[in-house]
């Protein structure tokens, strides 16, 4: 199986998420430069964290336009599974391939520690093996992930199942405290209605080893293996090392 | 042609930095500073032969890029020929 | 009309004297031109040119097996196995942050890390140093947070993460905070790349940022004190732009893997001057630029302008012979232009054209080893006798242990920092193994079995009452740090902060701190790769406790083996190692309690510290400790109730006693005294023998004094009870120390 991993001018975690999916996960990984203007034989994308043109005007504002984007968007609109990590769920939000927008954390602090998610629905190529109501332990890093959706927008995304991830305390209960950020129904991440493009401002490839303080985000890099699998017709060897830029 | 692009949030959208801003000044002093909300001021130096199709241009630029309109709103401003208005 | 180089006022305000002038016209043969004063008054300037403090650096130690480049470069660098290097600096950038402190902060840590990618290696963890005036202060409030703001804005924007660092809070800060920060990179050993200019009719290229006018004379700012007029002074505080930097920071390394360079240096203080200057110095060649082809963000910039200018993030680079397009091309992909902005000369000097026309002609060397090289002249200051006198008996009543501690572990100095950290990524790049907060901060070298651990660390109050042991203090504090987490100190970087050199008594100062440093590195045998000195640190006359930190890199072989602070699980004993005297000279107690600053600093036995040090390595390389915290401010019994905070089971532990003589006093000098050379450690239960022959080995006194578990910090001395705490309580305490200081009065960033 192979990953992509969209690197924007300023991203950051680029390396990180590419490091998570070759050397613990073992699969393909490869890197895609955002002027590029094809995934080439991608078969889960990455939009990783960082500061993509420097956060400025707005996060994600500028990356959206990046020529990579529009085939990122037909990749996702073709059902392929698209991860957006922090900064790459900013630039989603932006290029509307899901709902809502980002404010300031209501802190108005960069807030950089480990956090608690509860994962609300298991049926998408990131939570395929998970648990329903499982809390994972994960880092945030983020000055703006203060999720915003107009109530109406909020109802439906709910109504829908659309909401992934909600921040939590440690005992798995909802609280104000347990919300980093500030953001609305403590909304950590969530889905599009196709539930193939899912974003969320904790950084699971940041999980992915006990050494590092928590392995919880590995679960979701395996489920996104987990569902390729059940889709890859028989017989078709999964790709090892990436033909793409390493 | 100078026009100015006003960005602000909708405000329905909880503005923590216009917040503190406002209790900043009221610790300062300022007792009737009611309320602050806090955005973008954009100046932007365009080519057009006309009021009109500077305002458009920047319009154009604000829908696309500038404001983002789940959160934001915005108006424009064409400066009058010769100096501020 | 050009002003009157010769004249006094115009001497002055570039920050020269009037012999240095004098020397000028000699060097040259002729009258400077304008351009030509103002480079002098750059390269000059004491941030620049080191010029008193060269003579008493040469004596530091800066050689060993493990160096592989020592000072003199943008950075200095040690071998740590596996064909890599540890490339790695501290600088300051204090003066700006008073001004700005968020962009003076933000540009000091965009300063490091390109001296660091500069020398082609990967930045991948920072630290900082910082010291505050009292935070009861809004001004110091609001100065601490725009600095904190600031190392954030610019670290986690570009990717670094910051992963630990110290911060101490004196009044002697209010108007001189101090911001030191510490950047380490990892590159191949044999792929390091020098700041130097060679090969006759090399192109030389500017690429970054376009030249503006910020930060004129932000060197000669550097090299002088505050007063009243400091605030007229033309605002000389640059603004960082990380994202740019990230560019140009890839966008090199890429450059670099192609071998296509000859040279390359970034631009900092003094600017194009410096980066010219130097790397024809280094080479033995000149370097000769036209302005007119600087690109420029501002209309009408003269050459003294641009050759004086410290906008941020750009880059000098020498190309090899007929790679010029391959450079350019790299460059291109990142949006960046290489621009060709000049030649590498036979002659040896520093030409500045505009527009075709020589505007300034001067020898590199005039401006870099032949500056000018002060011998201050220094005494013993008259303040010192009187304030090393201390007597316990004359303080009244102690207050009950329990309440010191409480008070102890509510004093900013003390408490925990985590309302900084937090602001600070600290995870990016996934090889963070030791967070903030918890001592060293400790990083993997991936594709290693490896991992560095970091520690920057000083203690004014020590140097302040005695420069010679101060110095030491500071240097076996930041080694021992390190060698908690069971690293072998390895190399270390110095950030020199001290008040006006012209005054003797300061001058005593640095001179005695360095003769102490340099006593220490060579007894632990930790080689100094480089540093930086900040001297002027006063305002109104009155200067910052004379504050050397020392930043030190250890190396751990089996990244597994990392030992950490807090307590693992119930029934693991707990053992003292070192030995501990009655010693509250210069401690936390005295100034949190008593509001002083006297007496002596702890005793340091070089040897016996060296000891200690090889016992927490091995204990490390052994499996056999399972926790480990050095002593430091607060004594033994702050660094106890660290060690129980984090979700630990509490402990339980009894202190040898130490008699003091005076009544009351005794609880006191056992529980917060300083002695040097102490470390807590904990090993799993029937482990004691293990631990305590390892320390006898080396000759290290050792003793169990107490055992993990019971959800309280029980203390003793002696065997009587004296603190008896619920670990919530003080966790409580020591955590929302710092924040609550802050959140009543919100400080718009």
């Amino acid at each position: 199986m192979k990953f992509a991993v969209v690197v924007f001018p300023g991203s950051n975690c680029d390396h990180d998420a590419y490091y998570a999916v070759d050397q613990v996960l073992r699969e393909g990984a490869g890197f895609v430069w955002h002027k590029e203007t094809s995934l080439g034989d991608a078969d889960a994308v990455i939009l990783p964290g960082g500061f993509a043109h420097g956060d400025y005007l707005r996060t994600g504002a500028i990356a959206r336009f990046s020529p990579i984007m529009a085939d990122v968007r037909r990749f996702a609109d073709a059902g392929g599974p698209v991860l957006g990590i922090c900064n790459g769920f900013q630039v989603l939000l932006e290029a509307g391939l899901l709902p809502g927008a980002m404010l300031r954390n209501d802190s108005l602090h960069f807030r950089c520690e480990h956090v608690h998610v509860r994962v609300e629905h298991t049926d998408t190529p990131f939570t395929e093996a998970c648990r329903q109501g499982q809390v994972l332990r994960m880092p945030i890093a983020h000055g703006e992930g203060n999720y915003y959706a107009e109530p109406d927008v909020v109802a439906h995304l709910e109504r829908n199942r659309q909401v992934l991830f909600r921040y939590v305390d440690a005992a798995g209960r909802e609280t104000a405290d347990g919300n980093p950020n500030g953001s609305v129904a403590n909304i950590a991440g969530l889905c599009n209605e196709a539930r193939n493009v899912v974003g969320l401002m904790p950084h699971p490839e940041r999980a992915c080893e006990l050494a590092l303080g928590s392995a919880d985000g590995l679960v979701m890099l395996q489920s996104a293996v987990r569902w390729f699998a059940r889709r890859a017709p028989a017989g078709v060897a999964v790709r090892g090392a990436s033909s793409l830029s390493a | 042609m100078r026009v100015r692009v006003f960005v602000t949030l909708k405000p329905s959208v909880f503005d923590p930095q216009g917040t503190t801003v406002a209790e900043a000044l009221h610790t300062l002093g300022f007792a009737s500073v009611d309320g602050v909300r806090q955005g973008k001021y954009f100046e932007l130096d365009i080519a057009a032969s006309s009021p009109d199709e500077a305002r458009q241009v920047a319009t154009d630029a604000a829908d696309k890029l500038l404001a983002n309109p789940v959160i934001e709103s915005y108006r424009v401003e064409v400066e009058a020929a010769g100096g501020s208005r | 009309m050009t002003p009157d180089v010769s004249s006094d006022a115009v001497i002055e305000r570039h920050g020269l004297t009037r012999e240095e002038f004098e020397k000028i016209v000699g060097m040259l043969g002729r009258q400077p031109t304008l351009t030509e004063l103002g480079i002098f008054s750059v390269m000059w300037s004491e941030h620049c040119s080191y010029k008193s403090s060269r003579v008493h650096l040469k004596t530091l130690p800066t050689t060993g097996p493990r160096v592989l480049q020592g000072p003199g470069e943008n950075a200095g660098a040690v071998d740590i196995g596996d064909g890599l290097a540890a490339v790695f600096k501290i600088e300051s950038h204090n003066h700006p942050s008073f001004i700005e402190p968020y962009q003076g902060a933000a540009t000091g840590v965009g300063g490091i890390i390109r001296d660091i990618f500069t020398m082609g290696a990967r930045p991948i963890a920072l630290l900082n140093s910082l010291r505050f005036g009292e935070l009861d202060s809004p001004l110091v409030r609001r100065n601490m947070a725009g600095v904190v703001a600031g190392i954030a804005g610019y670290g986690n924007s570009i990717g670094i993460p910051t992963v630990g660092g110290e911060i101490a809070f004196d009044e002697s800060y209010a108007g001189n905070p101090l911001v030191n920060v510490f950047c380490l990179g990892i590159s191949k050993a044999d792929e390091i790349i020098k700041g130097v200019a060679s090969g006759v009719g090399n192109a030389v290229f500017y690429v970054g940022s376009k030249t503006g006018r910020d930060g004129i004379h932000g060197a000669t700012m550097a090299s002088a004190e505050f007063d009243e007029k400091s605030a007229e002074k033309r605002p000389a505080v640059q603004v960082g732009d990380p994202f740019m930097e990230k560019l140009l920071l890839e966008a090199c390394l890429e450059v670099m893997k192609t071998d296509a360079l000859v040279g390359i240096q970034d631009m900092g203080a003094a600017g194009l001057t410096c980066s010219t200057c130097e790397m024809g110095a280094r080479g033995g060649a000149g370097v000769e630029i036209d302005v007119s082809l600087v690109p420029q963000r501002e209309t009408g910039m003269t050459p003294y302008e641009i050759m004086l200018s410290e906008s941020q993030e750009r880059m000098l680079l020498v190309a090899k012979p007929g790679r010029e397009a391959e450079v350019q091309a790299i460059f291109e992909k990142w949006d960046l232009h290489a621009v060709h902005i000049g030649t590498v000369t036979p002659d040896g000097l520093l030409r500045v054209k505009e527009r075709g026309t020589v505007v300034a002609e001067i020898p590199n060397t005039a401006l870099t080893d032949e500056a000018p090289l002060y011998r201050r002249p220094y005494s013993e200051p008259d303040y010192l006798r009187e304030a090393q006198q201390l007597s316990l008996a004359e303080l009244g009543t102690p207050a009950p242990a329990a309440e010191v501690l409480r008070r102890l572990l509510a004093s900013p100095t003390v408490a925990s920092k985590r309302w900084v950290y937090r602001q600070y990524d600290h995870m990016v790049r996934t090889n963070t193994l030791v967070m903030p907060g918890m001592g060293a901060g400790v990083v993997r070298i991936k594709d290693t079995t490896r991992a560095l651990a970091l520690s920057v660390d000083c203690n004014g109050r020590f140097v302040y009452l005695d420069p010679f042991v101060g110095a030491q203090l500071a240097v076996a504090e930041a080694a021992r740090n390190v060698a908690c987490a069971g690293a072998l100190p390895i190399g270390a970087t110095n950030c020199l902060n001290f008040g006006n050199p012209q005054k003797p008594d300061i001058m005593w100062q640095f001179v005695r701190a360095v003769e102490g440093m340099g006593a220490a590195c060579r007894a632990l045998d930790i080689p100094i790769t480089g540093g930086n000195v900040s001297l002027y640190n006063e305002t109104d006359g009155r200067g910052v406790l004379p504050t050397p930190v020392l930043g030190v890199v250890g190396l751990i072989e089996d990244a597994s083996r990392v030992v950490r602070r807090p307590f693992q699980a119930a029934g693991d004993a707990v053992l003292l190692l070192g030995s501990s005297a009655n010693e509250l000279g210069g401690s936390e107690y005295l100034k949190t309690i008593h509001g002083l600053i006297r007496g002596v600093p702890p005793a340091l036995d070089l040897q016996r510290e060296a000891a200690l040090q090889r016992v927490l390595v091995a204990g490390a390389a052994q499996g056999l400790f399972k926790s480990a915290h050095d002593c430091a401010e607060g004594g033994v019994a702050v660094t106890l109730a660290e060690c129980c905070f984090g979700g630990t089971p509490g402990a339980d532990a009894d202190l040898p006693r130490v008699a003091t003589g005076v009544p009351g006093f005794d609880d006191i000098a056992t529980l917060f005294g300083e002695s040097a050379s102490r470390a807590v450690v904990s090993v799993a239960a029937g482990h004691e023998q293990a631990a305590l022959q390892l320390a006898q080995g080396q000759g290290v006194p050792a003793v169990v004094i107490g055992r993990v578990g019971g959800g309280r910090v029980r203390l003793s001395a002696g065997g009587r009870a004296v603190v008896d705490e619920p670990v919530e309580a003080l966790e409580r305490i020591w955590d929302g120390a710092i924040g609550q200081r802050f959140e009543r009065q919100q400080t718009v960033a």
